[in-house]
């Protein structure tokens, strides 16, 4: 098989993995070096496709061959997909030639289970030894990790790696038991936590020790042994399985606190070309895959707890109105709050006041009084913040209005900011 | 100051940042108003006519001491004077002169000139952004003569003055290539030892697509998914302007056009039958036909492969792992504490976290082997409420520490200890069955109905809470505890 057919067939296979960040690392470049590349701590998105997705890394799978019969994957061994499988040093050619071209900041490299876990992983680790000690590559790696594999391999990938990351595929153990029979949740769960480790002794090694006998030498700074200086991620399916959002949101929260992983990601469940009988043949559901992605934000950098963003009955987080509004509008007793006199907290959970609006406020007000005016040029959202602030200039809110959520409620006309898919809206 | 006549300032050219701030410096130490400066670049149209020439610069260091502008107003000189606006040198003028006059500006973050100023920053920044992104080099069929050697030329179009702001990017990520980007405006070429700048050129003058082009193009086609299409959010990234220059953007039209029929098509056709049987190797992988337990009952490793699977409460399924106890059977002493924290749960061993730490210490002391005692929790699973990036510890609640007690009971039948020390309440309601008061009743032997001595004293976690001031006697009074558990007499 050529080259450009393999290249269809696993970058096709590829494309369900949402992952594409190539940002968190550490600084560093190839001046000095034998080989290319660089990264410089934010990352780069070279492109983007039609279906809004960046693409950073070129990210593809060494084999979609696979032992297993995960339901929901497109590779899964009862498929009926064509199959393919890279030679390592095709691998290795690919990602230099991107990268030459500037088309991409480096390499995911994922794989379907052959042989064994171990046999697999020891393949994938091989691409990114050849690239870093042969050809001194300096661009960004991410290895997907087989969970099964063994320590031993886990921790030759951390050295080459800049990021690792273990699919928890499904939000709950139950969910992976009954559509990926072969995956087992609690090996998932055990190696994040060794990759955790593993990423912590990296850390504490790098730090420098302060040292008190000698003070006029300098302390002396270990060479840090590398480890995936990127951190961990993971993804979850959804819309797959049952779980409803605020399960969702719970087994996230225990991942981020549990593993500290930089990233979760949710994958709306997209129908696959020759899906498995028994998974809902439906149009990916975008707009839940945009409200849980919101939800997250709010849990990772607005200081809202897992457990108070989804208040409906039924699990779910509502679909017309953003997690942040639904939270205020339900809260209505804690607003309005005074623009110049909140605390961060509260001015962060301000629907339509994001973090940087929030710090330019509390800079500005320390040494003025903030007026309407300056909202207006922040460019923040009027409609939404006034209702919940008081402010000078401004006049009164109108939050306790009966209609106050249908005034604020997107109109359908404006459902396209969501980008529904083409035909499925 | 009215009557003076206007004054031009001429520029060496578009992105001539240095010559800006040495004449605005000049400028603002002789007190010329914004108003009163025509900001002339070389090479574009003529100014004003009736204008004086302004005086070459001077030795600008002196003078930039006095003046004392902000540190952030210097790095947004730098972005905000690469705009295409012709208009960015007034108003980075007219701000400085502001900053010198008006002390509260520099605090003022909603200002109006700064957001402008701020504002174009950043579209010069996402520019730069973009152009690390977006160029793209084309391989030559062989190194170019010139004494360069470039082996790589890429055709860019930017819509600010960035090519020599942007330029040191790809020169520290290919240091190794030599290569060239060629733009409207300036182009820039890199040797591997060297950056260099010369005039604009023409997109002729770059090399055409080669053959492994193609490569490229079906990587983008086939990591699209057409069925989750969402073009604005692709307009919005990679606004059309730059497409002329992207080789896959001739396959945004195509793939979009076809996206709707393509996924479509998996919604109405049906599942087909699995062409491949499921290879055996698949099977044996299968958890639900995993055998249950393959050690022989009755043995600690048994038990180990029982309490993992434990579901009879709900911390289960969030901890990492249930963790076991660990030591040799017929220890002299078993410890048992409340429950994993942190570090146990992802190690998968009782005792190695901060607490873990203060009992090795304490164990230290009292000359006391840890390999020789036998260490477990009475809660096997770790109970947490996630915050951030931490889980905080919560104690395991009654109903979920009674679900537990018949691990601990079958541990320490297995292990048959020669005595046990209950480290805090939980382990000691665990081991005696009913609430203790650890306070009143550390320290001394306790019997249970089936013969076993317990001590109970405190957890060390609990030591570790304490004040500091506190901690010294706190310890050396739980020293004592443990050093009559470990009494030879006792054992």
């Amino acid at each position: 098989m050529d080259l450009n057919r393999k290249l269809a067939i696993l970058a096709d296979a590829a494309k369900y993995d949402a992952s594409c960040a190539s940002s968190g690392t550490h600084k560093r470049d190839s001046v000095g070096g034998r080989g290319i590349g660089s990264t410089e701590g934010a990352g780069i998105c070279h492109s983007y496709a039609p279906d809004g997705r960046c693409i950073s890394l070129l990210k593809i799978l060494l084999t979609n061959y696979c032992v297993y019969d995960c339901l929901y994957c497109i590779n899964r061994v009862s498929s009926n997909v064509d199959r393919a499988r890279f030679r390592i040093d095709e691998v290795v050619q690919l990602t230099l030639d991107f990268y030459r071209r500037n088309c991409i900041e480096g390499l995911f490299l994922s794989s379907g289970i052959i042989r064994s876990p171990d046999y697999t992983m020891e393949r994938v680790v091989e691409v990114a030894r050849v690239l870093r000690e042969e050809h001194d590559f300096r661009g960004y790696i991410h290895l997907k990790t087989i969970p099964e594999a063994s320590e031993e391999l886990l921790a030759r990938a951390g050295r080459y790696a800049d990021r690792l990351s273990i699919n928890v595929e499904l939000p709950t153990s139950e969910s992976l038991r009954v559509l990926a029979p072969e995956k087992d949740g609690q090996a998932i769960r055990r190696s994040m936590a060794r990759l955790r480790i593993h990423i912590d002794d990296a850390k504490a090694a790098a730090t420098p020790t302060v040292a008190t006998s000698q003070p006029r030498v300098a302390p002396k700074r270990a060479r840090a042994p590398r480890f995936a200086p990127a951190g961990q991620s993971t993804q979850m399916i959804v819309g797959a399985d049952a779980s409803d959002d605020r399960s969702i949101l719970t087994t996230s929260a225990t991942l981020y606190g549990a593993y500290r992983l930089k990233r979760v990601y949710y994958s709306a469940f997209s129908p696959i070309p020759d899906a498995a009988r028994g998974l809902p043949l439906a149009a990916p559901p975008l707009v839940r895959e945009h409200r849980l992605y919101q939800a997250d934000w709010l849990m990772r950098f607005y200081g809202f707890a897992h457990d108070e963003i989804v208040g409906a009955s039924d699990g779910m987080l509502a679909l017309d109105i953003d997690p942040k509004l639904a939270w205020a509008l339900a809260h209505r007793e804690k607003f309005p709050v005074d623009l110049n006199r909140a605390p961060r907290e509260m001015l962060l959970r301000v629907p339509g006041l994001g973090v940087t609006s929030v710090k330019r406020l509390l800079d500005t007000r320390r040494i003025r009084t903030l007026r309407v005016d300056d909202l207006s040029r922040l460019k923040v959202p009027l409609k939404n913040v006034l209702p919940f602030i008081t402010v000078p200039g401004a006049a009164r809110n109108g939050l306790d209005d009966a209609n106050l959520a249908a005034r604020l409620r997107p109109q359908p006309r404006q459902l396209s900011l969501f980008d529904l898919p083409v035909g499925h809206g | 100051m009215a009557d003076i006549a206007p004054q031009v300032v001429h520029l060496a050219g578009e992105d001539d940042v240095p010559g800006f701030r040495a004449a605005a410096r000049r400028l603002l130490a002789q007190g010329i108003a914004p108003g009163r400066i025509g900001w002339h670049v070389a090479g574009a149209a003529e100014g004003d006519l009736f204008a004086t020439e302004a005086p070459a610069p001077e030795a600008p260091t002196e003078l930039g001491a006095v003046l004392k502008l902000p540190a952030f107003f210097v790095s947004l000189c730098n972005r905000t004077a690469l705009h295409a606006d012709p208009a960015r040198f007034g108003l980075l003028y007219r701000l400085a002169w502001r900053l010198l006059r008006e002390p509260g500006l520099r605090h003022d973050l909603l200002d109006p000139d700064r957001m402008q100023a701020e504002q174009m920053a950043r579209v010069v920044r996402r520019d730069m952004h973009k152009m690390t992104a977006f160029v793209r080099f084309r391989p030559l069929a062989a190194p170019t003569d010139d004494g360069w050697g470039i082996t790589h030329v890429a055709w860019f179009e930017p819509g600010h003055h960035i090519v020599e702001a942007t330029a040191p990017f790809f020169a520290r990520r290919f240091a190794q290539m030599p290569w060239a980007i060629l733009t409207p405006e300036r182009s820039a070429r890199w040797n591997g030892q060297q950056l260099a700048f010369g005039p604009g050129a023409q997109k002729s003058d770059a090399p055409p697509a080669d053959a492994n082009e193609r490569l490229w193009l079906t990587y983008y086609a086939n990591i699209f998914n057409p069925a989750r299409l969402k073009l604005a959010m692709m307009h919005k990234e990679m606004p059309r302007r730059y497409w002329k220059n992207l080789p896959e953007a001739v396959l945004i039209q195509p793939l979009t056009a076809l996206s709707a029929q393509r996924s479509g098509q998996m919604l109405e056709q049906a599942a087909t039958e699995p062409a491949h049987r499921r290879p055996a190797a698949s099977i044996a992988l299968r958890l639900d036909q995993r055998p249950e337990v393959v050690e022989a009952p009755g043995t600690l490793a048994a038990l180990r492969q029982a309490t993992e699977r434990c579901r009879a409460c709900p911390i289960g399924q969030f901890a990492t792992q249930a963790v076991h106890g660990e030591g040799p059977v017929n220890a002299p002493l078993m410890l048992v504490g409340e429950q994993p924290g942190d570090q146990e749960d992802l190690r998968g061993r009782p005792f190695v976290g901060p607490a873990g730490q203060l009992l090795d210490r304490a164990l230290a002391q009292l000359g006391l082997p840890r390999a020789a005692l036998y260490l477990t929790n009475a809660v096997k699973h770790f109970k947490f409420e996630p915050r951030g990036q931490r889980r905080i510890h919560k104690t395991a609640a009654q109903q979920e520490a009674a679900a537990c007690l018949d691990w601990l009971e079958h541990e320490i039948a297995l292990v048959r200890p020669g005595a046990a020390v209950a480290l805090g309440s939980t382990a000691a309601r665990a081991l005696l069955g009913r609430p203790v008061a650890v306070a009143s009743e550390r320290g001394q032997w306790l019997q249970r109905a089936d013969g076993l001595r317990v001590l109970v004293t405190l957890h060390p976690a609990a030591l570790l809470r304490m004040d500091s001031r506190d901690f010294d006697a706190a310890f050396a009074a739980w020293l004592d505890d443990l050093r009559r558990a470990a009494d030879p007499q006792y054992l």
